[in-house]
């Protein structure tokens, strides 16, 4: 039981990890798409755009897919019950980010303007949307989803598509599109060189701005947002369903964990340091230096939700106890503990070859050779 | 209850999306290790041409990736976004095999992908030889995983029902992966992709030196591909049988169905070689026969009886009035967990669990306690799936298996006299076979999965009850989509394809390696090269 116990709460974290790498590594791929028709003005400025993330887009775009998959494996309730319950959100994200791997592929490989301007749009569309969406989802666990499960755990999901885009969960949105913005910002003035490097700088620093202003909405916003409080329930380490559990709303609750654990007021601080450490960075024009705040600030957000939440995962407006927490929404022992045993081996070698295949490309995009090389985007 | 035309349009999105994806994945499984056998080719012998093989084909392999590697997303989030209760009930045992996957292969070939494109000139030659078998590795892998995945829900081993959690909990990691169901279906499917990549390159070949263009590319590559295809075709063959003789056994109901066998016959039984099955009236209409074959073919024995489709509707009634009292357990325990009796009920009823569920659809008011016989006997009758479907889409499957097999070893035999240019016919010929293993592939694919109904789970969870409970109108919706994007998709893919195709090798493969730059120097250079391509 203990074993479960350190088990659940591992994958928690882990959970969080992937959350926060997929933001970090595909979200400054999307902030490229988005920032690409902005920072290079002509056909060879946007070229070079492309070939800056071009050996690694594919490569990060995994942490997306590893994302839905470890979510499957380790919480498959969640799985189950947010991705049917958000469809069409989920629709918008998927038509979407399908585009983004032809954008790359394909945008290049035909002379025409009127094919490549197509292509910039897609890669605009393809960058901001899926952000905006991957904040707005955040948004939407801490307000709470609303649904339901029958006495076989099929569960309904009793809202509308447009509830989805509340205010707050667009607040969400645009701070995670602010962060990506941010990102591929960095990385283009680290990589770009040429013209577009000052123009990335540019929209780094607005970026940075943007997200320090949005975040600091949402803190005041949350500490006035109902939480949700465990009322009873089987004990963390037992195998359970959401339908043995009883729980509710509470005003201002969102913030109890905080009250309750002053220390985790530390991880919001880490948010705002990797914006405003970030911001002057990219001022001082140190874009490695302003890569890693913006990977913290990510990480710093993304834990302020979770540690709102805990352990909560996704609650449910409409049937509070029916909320679905990491006590209940978890794999087995046994599906945790070989996926244990897989993450264990799999996830250094992973981020050892990543780095290798950065280590390999380093260094700035060199215009001229894109030119000759038929392989390049 | 769910709406059963949500399930409709849920399988139809489904079967839209994964035939779609499943139009790229096989190319690229046999394509990666067909560049790799070329590349090792080039750092062995040092000789140019290889190495534009090499590029060449890479070319051709990024276009079709990039739609396998999009239509892919949308398969990792359709089990949650669509079938959301399989995904609740099973995902303890299928969510892992599927995030295995991106951890171990699908990261491997996704990030070694963009240095085998961009790498040329950053890595040396054996660095990118490793990178391009690793690309190949990490491909295969993946198939490995999501066969895996597969194989749970033909045969379900390595898994239990747990009434606290009202789903089913993984049991034994290696029961699931070494799955006889998986070991047979990875190999076949995996080698059915080097015959894929294996007609695609001798067929492109073919236009090439038809035209008498490329030569020095075409003939080498038309070697090595049509080797490679013949030997794959045989191993597609041979590891076809072991998949049938495997899941035989697990699923009699798809093997009668994959042979229109009404009637339990006494062994050996007769084999149709065509039949026009009627699933109204449980008989073939028209049927041609061959004695005695059926039983060794399909058991490879002369005295294994085969059910029938009278026998798997008469043990599935069985098997559904067993299953009732565990479905009404379950919903006992569901209020109550630790109530005893109701779990000694389920216990003993535990193992037509699935069966119980069948009936529920006709039960009145879905109370699988209120069934009558007659409701009984309709989930009994829904227990095999479409024989007509069944039995043709294995034949074509097998037909077009069998057309490749004899083109290969023409191909071979053309090739190794040297005199295959010579043959205008056979040359003619081999680009329209490109389409045959594809269209083979999706009837593979449509076998095994129109063979698995009624059951998402065989025989522990069925179709029906899996589905999301979404309004029509969002099925609709998303359905048509779906259609519209990836036509467009598809009609932007085949251009490029053929565009590159008809273009072929930048250096017109005479081993003449990369055009000379222009004395240009750097950014002059590139906006004089701009404008000329404008």
């Amino acid at each position: 039981m203990e074993l479960y116990f350190g088990l659940k709460v591992l994958w928690w974290l882990v959970l969080g990890v992937l959350l926060m790498g997929l933001a970090i590594m595909v979200g400054m791929d999307m902030g490229v798409g988005t920032l690409l028709r902005f920072v290079g003005r002509d056909d060879n400025e946007r070229r070079v755009c492309l070939n800056a993330i071009g050996p690694h887009w594919d490569g990060n775009q995994v942490w997306f897919i590893l994302g839905g998959g470890a979510i499957f494996a380790a919480f498959p309730l969640i799985y189950a019950t947010a991705f049917s319950g958000l469809y069409v959100v989920m629709l918008l994200l998927l038509w979407t980010m399908i585009v983004r791997p032809l954008g790359f592929e394909y945008r290049s490989k035909l002379p025409s303007a009127t094919w490549r301007n197509a292509w910039d749009w897609a890669l605009l569309v393809s960058g901001a949307v899926p952000m905006i969406i991957y904040g707005a989802a955040m948004g939407n666990m801490l307000q709470g989803v609303p649904f339901h499960f029958d006495w076989d755990m099929r569960s309904y999901y009793t809202g509308s598509f447009v509830s989805l885009l509340n205010p707050f969960a667009v607040l969400c949105g645009l701070l995670s599109l602010s962060l990506s913005i941010y990102m591929g910002g960095v990385m283009l003035m680290g990589r770009a060189g040429g013209a577009v490097a000052p123009r990335a700088r540019k929209a780094a620093m607005g970026a940075a701005i943007a997200a320090i202003v949005l975040f600091t909405l949402g803190g005041i916003w949350v500490s006035f947002l109902p939480g949700f409080v465990l009322e009873h329930a089987p004990a963390p380490g037992l195998p359970q369903n959401p339908l043995q559990q009883q729980a509710s709303v509470v005003a201002g609750g969102l913030l109890a964990n905080y009250r309750s654990q002053p220390l985790l007021w530390a991880v919001p601080a880490l948010g705002y340091a990797g914006m405003l450490l970030g911001l002057l960075a990219v001022r001082g024009r140190r874009s490695t230096l302003a890569w890693w705040l913006g990977a913290g600030a990510w990480i710093g957000v993304i834990g302020t939700v979770g540690a709102a939440l805990f352990p909560f995962l996704m609650p449910s407006s409409s049937e509070p106890s029916q909320s679905l927490t990491l006590w209940n929404s978890v794999s087995s022992q046994t599906t945790l503990l070989w996926a244990t045993g897989f993450a264990a081996v799999f996830v250094p070698l992973v981020i050892w070859y990543t780095s290798w295949a950065f280590w390999v490309m380093r260094g700035e995009v060199d215009a001229a050779a894109i030119q000759h090389d038929e392989h390049a985007y | 209850m769910i709406d059963s035309t949500v399930v409709e349009l849920s399988r139809w999105q489904f079967a839209v999306t994964a035939l779609y994806h499943y139009l790229f994945v096989p190319l690229t499984l046999g394509l990666s290790f067909f560049i790799a056998a070329v590349e090792t080719v080039y750092v062995t012998t040092g000789k140019a041409i290889y190495r534009e093989m090499a590029e060449f084909w890479a070319k051709l392999f990024v276009v079709n990736m990039a739609l396998g590697i999009a239509t892919g997303l949308t398969m990792e989030f359709e089990f949650g976004t669509n079938w959301s209760f399989y995904s609740g009930f099973v995902g303890d045992i299928f969510g892992a095999p599927l995030a295995i996957e991106g951890l171990m292969a699908f990261f491997m070939e996704s990030t070694f992908v963009g240095l085998m494109i961009f790498g040329w000139k950053r890595l040396s030659k054996v660095q990118h030889l490793l990178v391009t078998y690793l690309v190949a590795f990490g491909t295969n892998l993946s198939a490995l995983w999501i066969l895996i995945a597969n194989s749970f829900m033909q045969d379900p081993v390595g898994a239990k029902f747990n009434p606290v959690t009202m789903r089913m909990e993984l049991d034994s990691f290696s029961s699931l992966i070494f799955s006889h169901d998986a070991q047979a279906k990875f190999v076949h499917t995996s080698i059915a992709g080097y015959v894929t990549a294996a007609i695609f390159v001798t067929g492109i070949s073919a236009y090439y030196m038809y035209r008498n263009r490329h030569m020095a590319m075409a003939r080498r590559s038309f070697r090595m591909a049509a080797l490679f295809g013949v030997l794959a075709t045989a191993g597609v063959i041979t590891l076809g049988d072991a998949l049938g003789f495997v899941g035989g056994q697990a699923q009699p109901s798809k093997l009668a169905a994959m042979e229109a066998m009404w009637q339990t016959e006494p062994a050996p039984a007769a084999f149709n070689v065509i039949a026009w099955p009627s699933q109204d009236q449980k008989r073939n209409l028209f049927e041609v026969q061959v004695p005695y074959v059926l039983t060794p073919l399909l058991t490879h024995t002369m005295t294994q009886e085969i059910p029938g489709v009278d026998w798997i509707e008469a043990d599935a009634a069985k098997r559904i009035a067993n299953g009732i009292p565990a479905v009404a357990a379950l919903k006992v325990l569901s209020k109550d967990p630790t109530n005893v009796d109701a779990l000694a009920q389920f216990n003993s009823h535990q193992k037509d669990l699935g069966y119980g569920f069948l009936v529920k659809r006709y039960a009145p008011d879905q109370d699988v306690e209120k069934a009558t016989p007659a409701d009984i006997q309709k989930a009994a009758n829904d227990a095999v799936p479409n024989v007509f479907a069944m039995f043709w889409s294995f034949r074509v499957m097998v037909g077009l298996g069998l057309a490749m097999l004899a083109y290969f070893v023409l191909a071979v035999i053309f090739s190794v006299r040297n005199d295959v240019e010579n043959r205008k016919w056979f040359l003619r010929l081999a680009p329209w076979m490109i389409p045959i293993p594809f269209i083979a592939n999706e009837f593979g694919w449509l076998t095994a999965e129109i063979g698995r109904q009624p059951w998402t789970v065989y025989g522990l969870l069925p179709t029906w009850m899996s589905a999301s409970s979404h309004s029509v109108g969002y099925m609709v919706f998303s359905l048509i989509g779906f259609v519209t994007l990836y036509t467009v998709f598809i009609v932007i893919e085949m251009t490029l394809m053929v565009k590159f195709i008809r273009k072929g090798p930048s250096s017109h493969g005479h081993g003449d390696h990369a055009p000379p730059r222009p004395a240009l120097g750097g950014r002059a250079a590139a906006v004089a090269m701009m404008r000329k391509e404008d």
